[in-house]
């Protein structure tokens, strides 16, 4: 069994930890780019959502490499991404791949049901083992979104421009040397440290812009057009609204070790707009952009993939938030676009506009006083 | 009158280039045709402006705007680099002081400005779609072999409404050649083609915006007066449109680039002579890593003045050297 997995952000590193931890065969795939965004688009329906696409060319990618097994994670909600698994393996069956998919639901009314798609994936391992990697792997996820939410940080109050790019393009660079979960964290702590020791200025207090919408499509950076990079060089720090192990927390830990535990924070914020679930992260979307605006926050940007149906709901909801709260929103929506002129000109316009309002706001303050 | 305001917005239908004195009054306006080739369509508009110019003419500051401002700024020296959006939105503000909306439609980008006490507060841009921009309107004209400058004063005669499907440019196709068969007149059909693209303009961009007037509509399309009926008809308001609705965003820049002597009192204007340097752009794929970014390198005279493309920053950043990528270096940096 050759195991691979989908991209998404930064989520291979664990998954590497993981399964090399238990000394599975594992092949990553290439990061994404052009031809993964050719291959997957050639093969896939033309309405599919571009999710769907581009993890079709992360695949056929692997596939090439020898991998023979998709691990992927279900969804309950009602969103396309639920069929994600079935209709890919059905599109590579017609393709001509025999190709094993597992797919990982989250846990809901039975632990039978959860557990049987993957006992296959862990015959032959002791549950001790087992135990004892998945912790190890789900420190990976916690520290590796620890890492890259530091560079979130750092950019836009590094001295010397694109320092902060230049560390993270080398600990990218060395993850991959490396085996294992032990091995990866060692790198993530260097990196960490020398993400600390970038000079950067003290006293900045620069914009803030929190980063809300489908979880994919905020996730992987390619999609993104590198919306946090972007915005970091512009001089702005981000927040994002969700992260793998954010997900992890709320789809897993929470469901399996909590269960009575179920409304949260986002969920309570997000109830005199959607008080129940629209599928995907819709309700999430108009939560963290509420939490955003409480906690201070300049601005909010959403960003979804074409023809997104929860976030499409989130996003009708989104003009009354930006009347009753006051904070600025801009939507993005994302396809198989890749010129990134027009995609700049909103970013810039968007934090050229908050720029503006506050420097008037504060030139009014004065005259107050 | 010797001195005045560069402002040039390099647009990807158009390229606009205005001189405005220190009372924000056009001296100079020209309006070219990008054609795709924005270098070249540049140096010839800067040499056209420049014979156009009293002599001794001096330019105290540029300013630069237009999905191409980047490539421009690099060209000209500018001391201004603005997004469209607060290009747009300063020159309506400076023209209509109390202006509320800004509608504005160019060649392939319609966007909502909403201003609020002499601010910009909101913004929408059009997104995967151009359904709602110049581009749709050019292709209809076309297709109907009506020349785009008599669009809007054909469907000023329609007598009876032609409802046309604006959703998307390609079954408003579909429609329009269905109405035509069936023999309705061309007016009625174009007048229904000006409707169907405000109302794609409004229930996209307005969406969920308060649409106040003062509004000002300008871009080129501002000139297509069957949109402007269109725009007071749906809406119930009036439309204004400035004397130089087709340079606004030039003009915006220029205000900015006004607003920048006067804080620094400087330059960095390269002068008119910058039309007799030879640019050029290469671009290569960095085999540095799987990322396999597509990088541009943008030359003047042989010297490489400038990077950009690449997602780590490593050609962005290397020193300007001068000296251009060659085969060998762009392996030896990965």
């Amino acid at each position: 069994m050759k195991i691979t997995f989908p991209h998404m952000g930064n989520t291979y590193i664990a998954a590497k930890a993981f399964f090399e931890g238990l000394g599975m065969d594992v092949v990553i795939p290439k990061p994404c780019n052009k031809s993964t965004l050719e291959i997957g688009t050639k093969c896939s329906p033309e309405s599919a959502c571009l999710p769907l696409k581009v993890n079709l060319g992360n695949y056929l990618d692997c596939i090439e490499r020898g991998a023979d097994t998709v691990i992927l994670s279900g969804s309950c909600g009602p969103c396309r991404f639920g069929y994600y698994g079935i209709v890919q393996k059905e599109i590579l069956k017609d393709m001509g791949y025999d190709i094993d998919f597992i797919i990982i639901d989250p846990l809901q009314d039975s632990l039978k049901r959860f557990l049987q798609p993957i006992k296959k994936l862990f015959t032959g391992h002791s549950l001790a083992k087992i135990y004892k990697v998945g912790r190890a792997a789900f420190q990976v996820v916690k520290e590796i979104d620890e890492l890259e939410y530091m560079t979130f940080k750092i950019r836009p109050r590094e001295k010397r421009k694109y320092e902060t790019d230049t560390v993270y393009a080398d600990f990218k660079r060395e993850v991959l040397k490396v085996t294992g979960p032990y091995e990866i964290l060692d790198v993530i702590r260097k990196y960490k440290q020398k993400l600390l020791s970038i000079d950067i200025h003290r006293g900045l207090n620069p914009l803030k812009i929190g980063i809300v919408g489908e979880i994919y499509t905020i996730i992987e950076p390619y999609v993104n057009l590198n919306v946090e990079q972007k915005l970091g060089n512009m001089g702005v720090e981000v927040d994002r609204s969700l992260s793998i192990s954010r997900w992890i927390d709320d789809n897993v830990t929470r469901r399996f070790f909590r269960p009575g535990h179920r409304e949260n924070e986002v969920e309570r914020a997000a109830k005199p707009y959607i008080p129940l679930c629209v599928g995907g992260h819709g309700r999430e979307c108009v939560g963290h952009t509420l939490l955003y605006s409480r906690k201070g926050y300049d601005g909010i940007i959403q960003i979804l993939p074409f023809g997104c149906m929860p976030e499409i709901v989130a996003e009708s909801v989104l003009p009354t938030i930006r009347k009753d709260t006051g904070i600025p929103i801009m939507t993005l929506v994302v396809d198989e676009l890749t010129g990134e002129t027009g995609y700049n000109t909103r970013l810039e316009a968007f934090v050229d506009m908050i720029l503006r309002k506050k420097e008037r706001s504060k030139s009014k303050c004065t005259v107050d006083i | 009158m010797y001195s005045g305001y560069l402002g040039v917005d390099v647009g990807s239908v158009s390229i606009n280039l205005i001189v405005m004195d220190d009372d924000n009054q056009v001296i100079e306006k020209l309006y070219l045709r990008t054609e795709g080739k924005p270098i070249l369509m540049l140096k010839h508009g800067l040499n056209l402006l420049h014979k156009r110019l009293p002599a001794g003419f001096k330019i105290l500051s540029v300013g630069v705007t237009g999905s191409g401002r980047n490539l421009a700024s690099l060209m000209l020296g500018a001391d201004v680099v603005k997004n469209e959006i607060t290009a747009h939105g300063v020159a309506a503000i400076t023209f209509v002081p109390d202006v509320k909306t800004v509608l504005e439609i160019g060649g392939q980008d319609s966007k909502i400005i909403i201003i609020r006490d002499g601010v910009i507060v909101d913004f929408a841009m059009n997104t995967v779609c151009a359904a709602g921009t110049g581009s749709f309107l050019d292709r209809q004209a076309s297709r109907l072999n009506v020349p785009i400058e008599e669009f809007g004063i054909k469907a000023l005669k329609s007598t009876t409404p032609v409802r046309i499907a604006g959703r998307c440019a390609v079954f408003a196709e579909s429609d329009m050649i269905h109405k035509q068969q069936l023999g309705y007149n061309e007016e009625d059909i174009i007048n229904g083609l000006c409707e169907a693209l405000v109302r794609n303009f409004i229930n996209n961009l307005g969406k969920g915006k308060e649409i106040i007037e003062p509004i000002v509509f300008q871009g080129g399309v501002a000139a297509n007066v069957g949109i402007k009926r269109a725009f007071e008809k749906l809406l119930e308001k009036e439309i204004y449109i400035p004397k130089n609705f087709d340079v606004m965003g030039a003009i915006g820049v220029a205000i900015l680039a006004k607003e920048h002597y006067e804080k620094t009192g400087h330059t960095s204007f390269k002068g008119f002579d910058v039309a007799d340097i030879n640019y050029k752009t290469k671009s290569f794929e960095c085999g540095g890593c799987e990322n396999i970014c597509e990088v541009v390198q943008f030359i003047a005279d042989d010297k490489v003045v400038a990077r950009w493309g690449d997602r780590c920053g490593k050609w962005s950043n290397m020193s300007k050297d001068g000296v251009e990528a060659k085969e060998g270096e762009k392996k030896a940096m990965a």
